[in-house]
């Protein structure tokens, strides 16, 4: 029997999603002798004109990782949707924008101002910027173009499933994996299409081993202020974590030793906007005796905006800042 | 009525048991506040999640009030300190996010307070319409389509 077609790419993102593919260790050996490798530029050489080439949907199954940041991303996007069967979207950044949904409080302009010319450690007195288009004698060099939005992988393409995770966990991607094949070989079904796939029901809260007890908090504090119980909920010691707008899936790694969650997964299923769900319950524990206090207490979060979407902010309902 | 034509489209969550009757006051007593608000009815202030906050401004409004028993007085005893608790962080994080500071605005009216409410309405409509128009999802354009040779001089 001829194997299926596997394809991975990364758009706007940091190739941890690549790696985290590798961390389900032996079962890749699996994933081997199940699928071609037809196309992934970070573990092997393939150009995009091989990509181009092929017919449409001879990809069965393809990763999408990383958010669209600029005209590339959007490009083999676009080929990427038309050339498969199944197109996932792998990690944070391409199901929410993830970390680099956050340059959506600035525009591009203003970023490559920042790096170019503002940076305290730049040097750079004669402004040189990098061109998109640069003649040299051997011809002309294209840069892509940088976009002022970046944009999820579903503001752009049609999206088959959503997989969150900043990265995914390596038994949630093999679970994935076992699914995609089963169903391909016949022998299962794929969820319904627009599911989020590699998450568990309710919240990153339920799967936290913490004590909880009721949620009371009279001040926010942060990890490096104090020495955080070892046993009680993160929360009720008044560190924002963000489990109770997060989905489940992770097996709540993170507070497991001593970090509070910061909402990878994204939303659990039925919240719309993350950021704005955390921004709800925070509000809802705050135990004060009046409007004003409660409202001193609350006044002291530094960043609401970073710390609620820090890895939701492009696919929020605002989607970014005005700038 | 502006120069520019421009009226502030307006959403307002009111509670059922204070606010919203106090609006119904306001309009048996025939007091005469912009028609600029469209009104919504929630059990309680604290009901109105930040959510709703965002979905109105991603389609389209302007500015959005929310009005609430004053505090003591709610019917589900303490929702409207929920909303006093949830309110000025909402309203930092919407000035992160590039909203003038008065685009969304808390009001205690009770269901005794029709004039208190027509004032409140009249003031927001105002206050809106020297801000100008928010238009949150007209900044979404097609960059795909623009890709051409940026300007990037110095």
């Amino acid at each position: 029997m001829s194997k299926f077609k596997f394809a991975m790419y990364w758009a706007g993102s940091c190739g941890g999603c690549e790696i985290a593919l590798l961390e389900i260790q032996a079962k890749i050996i699996e994933v081997d002798q199940n699928y071609d490798v037809v196309f992934w530029p970070a573990a092997a050489d393939f150009k995009y004109k091989d990509l181009e080439a092929y017919d449409d949907d001879y990809i069965d199954v393809c990763l999408f990782n990383g958010c669209i940041r600029n005209s590339e991303n959007e490009h083999i996007a676009n080929v990427l949707r038309a050339k498969s069967k199944v197109l996932v979207a792998f990690g944070a950044c391409a199901t929410m924008g993830g970390i680099p949904g956050l340059a959506n409080v600035s525009s591009a302009q203003e970023i490559k101002d920042l790096v170019y010319t503002q940076a305290p450690s730049v040097d750079n007195p004669d402004k040189v910027y990098p061109q998109e288009h640069f003649t040299v004698p051997e011809g002309e060099l294209d840069l892509p173009h940088m976009y002022d939005t970046v944009k999820t992988l579903a503001q752009t393409v049609d999206v088959d499933y959503f997989m969150p995770g900043c990265p995914p966990e390596a038994h949630q991607i093999a679970g994935v994996l076992d699914v995609v094949t089963a169903a391909l070989k016949g022998e299962g079904a794929l969820p319904a299409k627009g599911a989020t796939i590699g998450v568990a029901p309710k919240s990153c809260c339920d799967e936290c081993e913490r004590v909880k007890d009721e949620k009371k908090i009279t001040a926010f504090r942060r990890i490096w202020e104090f020495f955080p119980d070892r046993e009680k909920c993160l929360l009720e010691q008044g560190v924002i974590c963000m489990g109770p707008a997060t989905a489940a899936g992770c097996g709540a790694r993170c507070t497991s030793v001593g970090m509070a969650c910061r909402g990878c997964y994204g939303p659990p299923e039925g919240v719309v906007d993350q950021g704005a769900k955390m921004l709800s319950t925070l509000a809802s524990i705050i135990d004060a005796p009046d409007p004003d206090e409660i409202a001193r207490i609350a006044a002291t979060v530094p960043d609401p905006l970073g710390t609620f979407y820090r890895f939701g902010l492009a696919g929020s309902l605002l989607r970014r800042a005005r700038v | 009525m502006s120069d520019n034509g421009f009226e502030p489209r307006l959403i307002g969550f009111l509670c059922r048991w204070c606010s919203y009757n106090g609006a119904d006051l306001a309009g048996t007593a025939r007091l005469k506040y912009p028609p600029n608000m469209v009104p919504i009815k929630t059990n309680c202030s604290g009901r109105v999640e930040p959510t709703h906050i965002m979905k109105a401004f991603a389609d389209g409004a302007d500015g959005v009030i929310i009005a609430g028993c004053h505090p003591g007085d709610c019917h589900y005893i303490n929702g409207n300190y929920r909303t006093a608790g949830r309110f000025p962080l909402m309203e930092k994080m919407l000035e992160q996010l590039g909203l003038e500071h008065g685009r969304v605005r808390l009001e205690w009216v009770s269901a005794a307070e029709g004039d208190k409410f027509a004032r409140v309405v009249s003031e927001f409509t105002e206050e809106i319409r020297a801000l100008g128009p928010l238009g949150w999802s007209g900044q979404f354009k097609d960059e795909a389509a623009a890709v051409a040779p940026e300007a990037v001089t110095a």
